[in-house]
């Protein structure tokens, strides 16, 4: 299907689907609230005074623009396309996740809301959130599950620097799944003066559409950055796929140039065969979670299955419902590589780049790698290097058997 | 007329108000459910909420997110819950059931195949957590054309505009929320619900019981007072959650606490 500006437009429509997915599929409780976030959304997106605020923010505080990067050495040592890095791991906080942190809490307190919570996997939306809380003097709860609360204790302790409180959840699988079950009931019981932050593209709506809108600054900047070094538009775009938040930054502005190839890495875990992995666009089914109806990781009887991958951040059963679209429609890719072709690409942009990507990130490294390899010398890979790695050194010893 | 609305119309007519437990089926274990739904009935239930576990119940509290996790342990699927149902039915042809549940499930065992599965069983409505009218376009007239109420949750929150459009699309009762928060967080405030149900009462004809927050006699009779009825949840749950290795204590402790709510309730019987 060639996508048209109009097409475009036109999602999510007003109940906030995009195709057959998304939705608002909560209790009555937050319905509207909602509805009144979507209200003000809809008003302040085009409001000249809260426009120019994200863009300060995002320039002074931030550090935008980021980076695009040539990687001559990778590119060299893999012998095939150009591979250049967009480079949102130099932004604060070390994560594209703080793009969207500074435009939610704007939202926070255009809405005169006080209290902020937020869900985490890897830490790196619950450290962005935590920090421009600490900005706006916001008081600030984050929802996040034990078993990630021990493998990225780095950004646990950054947290309560900033002043947030971090709930260790308990519920579950303990991950990240089970933080947003939580953040959910909290925010059910304390509707009138919490503002919940959310941290990737699914949620009920408006929250797949805004936070889509704050992170489309990285493909805007990719395209008007590779245009000026290249001189053209990328071949391929790669990035790695959790709830989708970087993917949709940097994939959406280009979804009407067809000649630009979307990839979306998942994380293939142990192997998507071994049922060990957290790949729902590669091997779930749609479903409902969270809000939102999209691909999911579920057992025959309709249960949410567990989910494994050696980066918290991906370890995620769901995925925004406009990626389950993109799916459908054939405009993007979804692919996995497991927990070890990530830790090769982790290794290899650290040592031929000197590079340290997130785990996360690790996955659209090693994607991207191979994808080059089958492609001419003149052909430009562009890879979303979504943040950076210092909060998984504790993993990576672990895996290397070495005590930090 | 549906069985709801029938047993809903007699109480009425004798100035009595509905007692409405909530249990999680397979909890403690899928083999003592059947049971425990006629225990309820003899300790004095007019209609019986059968929780469906779900992996990931986002409005309960942790009661019965325990619950579920208990029921899911030993693999209690809706096609069991279906099937318990089925075999309440062949001793008690008379009160309502109604499963309440998230949706994935649902969607997962087929929408239609679900409902006519529904029907087969002897359920009579359904409440879904996490389906608000307005993604229900498709399912609810599965449910209508085979006479299966539809019920939705009204909250504090709840504007007028959709107390009223909710309404139209519910049958059987409406279930007002009567708190901000999850199950089994307890800080209902009778005033306050009492204010809010009146006027639920000025814009709907349907009955509107009201959950969360009712735990004993007193809190029964004092929701009792200002609707149609109540649905006792966490505290029962609670219970089976303490009793679960004796079933005979458990179903005694169960009749105890119903026992108390239901002679409060018919003691504001004009
Ligand atoms: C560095 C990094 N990349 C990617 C992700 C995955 O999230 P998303 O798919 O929303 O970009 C995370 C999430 O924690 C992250 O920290």
């Amino acid at each position: 299907m060639k996508l048209t500006e109009e097409m475009l437009k036109a999602l999510p429509d007003a109940r906030g689907h995009f195709g057959a997915y998304g939705g608002r599929f909560v209790s009555e409780t937050l319905f509207d609230s909602l509805l009144t976030l979507e209200r003000e959304y809809k008003r302040l997106k085009d409001d000249p005074e809260f426009q120019a605020e994200f863009d300060r923010d995002l320039a002074h505080y931030v550090g935008r623009p980021s980076p695009l990067y040539f990687a001559e050495r990778l590119t060299r040592e893999t012998g095939g396309a150009q591979i250049w890095l967009k480079r949102e791991d130099l932004n604060h906080t070390g994560a594209h996740k703080v793009n969207n942190t500074i435009g939610q809490a704007l939202l926070a307190r255009f809405l005169g809301k006080k209290r902020v919570i937020a869900e985490t996997g890897a830490g790196q939306h619950g450290v962005a959130t935590a920090t421009v809380c600490a900005r706006l003097g916001l008081e600030c709860h984050i929802f996040m599950g034990e078993e990630d609360i021990r493998r990225q204790s780095p950004n646990v302790y950054r947290m309560k620097l900033l002043g947030a409180e971090v709930h260790s959840v308990t519920s579950g699988t303990r991950t990240l799944k089970d933080a947003m079950n939580d953040a959910m009931r909290d925010w059910v019981a304390n509707v009138d003066e919490t503002f919940y932050i959310i941290g990737t593209v699914a949620g009920p709506h408006p929250y797949p559409l805004l936070v889509r809108d704050f992170q489309s600054v990285i493909g805007r900047e990719t395209r008007e950055q590779c245009l000026d070094r290249t001189g053209k538009l990328p071949d391929a775009l790669v990035a790695c796929v959790g709830g989708g938040s970087n993917a949709i930054g940097m994939f959406y502005p280009f979804l009407t140039d067809e000649s630009v190839e979307l990839y979306g890495v998942e994380a293939g875990g142990l192997g998507i065969d071994t049922g060990q992995h957290a790949a729902p666009l590669c091997a779930g089914r749609p479903g409902v979670l969270h809000g939102n109806r999209t691909y999911l990781m579920e057992d025959e009887n309709g249960q949410i299955a567990g989910t494994h991958s050696v980066s918290a951040g991906l370890d995620y059963p769901g995925v925004g419902p406009e990626h389950s679209w993109l799916k459908d429609i054939g405009r993007a890719h979804y692919v996995s590589v497991t927990d070890d072709e990530a830790l090769d690409g982790f290794r290899k942009l650290t040592r031929v780049e000197g590079i340290m990507p997130a785990l996360e990130t690790a996955h659209a490294v090693a994607y991207a790698i191979k994808l080059a390899a089958t492609m001419d010398k003149d052909k430009v890979v562009v890879i979303n290097i979504s943040g950076r790695g210092d909060k998984d050194m504790q993993t990576i010893a672990e895996i290397d058997g070495i005590e930090v | 007329m549906s069985r709801i609305e029938g047993v809903l119309k007699s109480l009425k007519g004798q100035g009595r108000k509905a007692l409405i437990p909530y249990i999680t089926a397979g909890d403690p274990h899928p083999d003592l459910t059947v049971d425990l739904m006629h225990t309820l009935v003899d300790a004095g239930a007019d209609i019986i909420e059968l929780g469906v576990p779900f992996s990931d119940p986002m409005a309960d509290g942790p009661v019965i997110q325990h619950a579920c996790e208990r029921a899911l342990k030993h693999g209690t699927s809706l096609r069991q819950v279906l099937a318990m149902v089925k075999s309440f039915r062949e001793k008690d042809d008379a009160t309502p059931v109604v499963l309440m549940g998230y949706l994935n499930p649902m969607e997962a065992m087929g929408q239609e195949k679900f409902a006519d599965a529904a029907v087969d069983a002897g359920v009579d409505g359904i409440l879904t957590v996490d389906l608000p009218p307005e993604e229900a376009d498709e399912v609810a007239p599965l449910f209508t054309e085979r006479n299966l109420d539809a019920i939705f949750l009204l909250a504090p929150t709840t504007t007028d505009d959709r107390i009223r459009a909710i309404s139209e699309h519910s049958s059987g009762y409406v279930y007002y929320v009567s708190f901000k928060g999850v199950t089994g967080a307890g800080k209902i405030d009778v005033d306050e619900v009492a204010a809010k149900v009146a006027h639920i009462h000025e814009l709907t004809a349907l009955p509107v019981a009201v959950g969360f927050g009712i735990r004993d006699a007193a809190t029964a009779a004092a929701v009792g007072r200002v609707s149609d009825g109540v649905i006792v949840g966490s505290v029962l749950v609670d219970t089976i959650a303490r009793n679960q290795a004796d079933p005979d204590q458990l179903k005694r402790a169960l009749s105890d606490l119903l026992h108390p709510m239901r002679e409060a309730l018919d003691s504001l019987a004009s």
